[in-house]
């Protein structure tokens, strides 16, 4: 089963419509404003449109002659506390072992903790 | 920079973690096998890690604790196939949750003495991914909000209405 999250993730997971995000984190803007960084068509961007539009992450509503995109916080936020989470929890870890490897490049007899004694044998 | 990219895919169980490290693959093979090198960088700092087990062979057994003032959380496994340079395969289980066990394959990739490691986990449904990473990774949790393409810092202030 789909869960919500899940479609989140899933419009998530593209760097253009993140991209998109991003630039509707300035403020409401038409389909031709959302294209035009983009090497990408106008219809290419609509169909990213209606994926982030299904996952609740925007809401549409039709201003005059354009479409006007806008960005919605809440289900971000949801999967962003989700997965900060996880990646904080990552990001440490793989901070520490840069600081390891680093050491242990210094000094390949450097393999003990600094803080306890040295076991023998492995 | 921060390099780590998290990838959880919508309709199935998978994560997967990506980071590159500037040290040579026998190196980060060494971090991650030798328990007197995971314990100094696996979890958050602010947990002690005080392995048990950490037996990286066919059918070895892992077991360890983070322990910090807010409590004590253990995780055990075991390792499946015969471990390389390039990866191993492990079982996970967040002793909170028996049962709720993921697999887990780490793959070490050497590029120009800079060292690509991927974990791909698969969980047993989406639903025991999403609560095993909410019950299972309590620590650290006040620092993430620092990437997402860094598009979550600039949308704080937009979340507090």
């Amino acid at each position: 089963m789909e869960t919500q999250l899940d479609i989140v993730f899933g419009a998530l997971a593209d760097p253009t419509r993140r991209a998109i995000l991003g630039r509707l984190t300035d403020g409401d803007a038409t389909v031709a404003e959302l294209a035009a960084p983009f090497a990408m068509t106008q219809p290419a961007i609509s169909r990213h449109l209606k994926v982030l539009e299904r996952a609740g992450l925007i809401s549409r509503q039709r201003r005059a002659t354009a479409n006007l995109s806008h960005l919605e916080a809440a289900p971000l936020r949801d999967a962003t506390e989700w997965l900060a989470r996880y990646r904080a929890w990552w990001e440490e870890s793989h901070g520490r072992l840069d600081a390891l490897l680093a050491r242990l490049q210094a000094d390949p007899l450097a393999t003990r903790d600094r803080d306890r004694p040295a076991n023998a044998g492995e | 920079m921060s390099r780590t990219t998290i990838d959880a895919p919508a309709g199935v169980p998978f994560i997967d973690v990506t980071r590159e490290f500037d040290a040579p693959l026998e190196l980060v093979w060494k971090a991650w096998t030798e328990p007197e090198l995971i314990k100094q960088w696996l979890g958050p700092a602010k947990y002690e890690m005080v392995i048990h087990e950490w037996d990286v062979r066919d059918g070895g057994r892992w077991r360890f604790v983070h322990r910090a003032a807010d409590g004590e959380f253990g995780f055990h496994g075991v390792f499946h196939g015969e471990p390389s340079p390039h990866g191993f395969l492990q079982t996970w289980e967040f002793e909170g949750a028996p049962g709720h066990v993921s697999l887990e394959r780490l793959t070490l990739e050497e590029r120009d003495g800079r060292t690509i490691a991927r974990t791909h986990s698969s969980y047993q449904s989406v639903a025991d991914r999403d609560a095993m990473i909410e019950n299972g990774m309590e620590g650290g949790m006040n620092e993430g909000f620092d990437r997402l393409d860094q598009l979550l810092a600039r949308l704080q202030p937009a979340a507090v209405h």
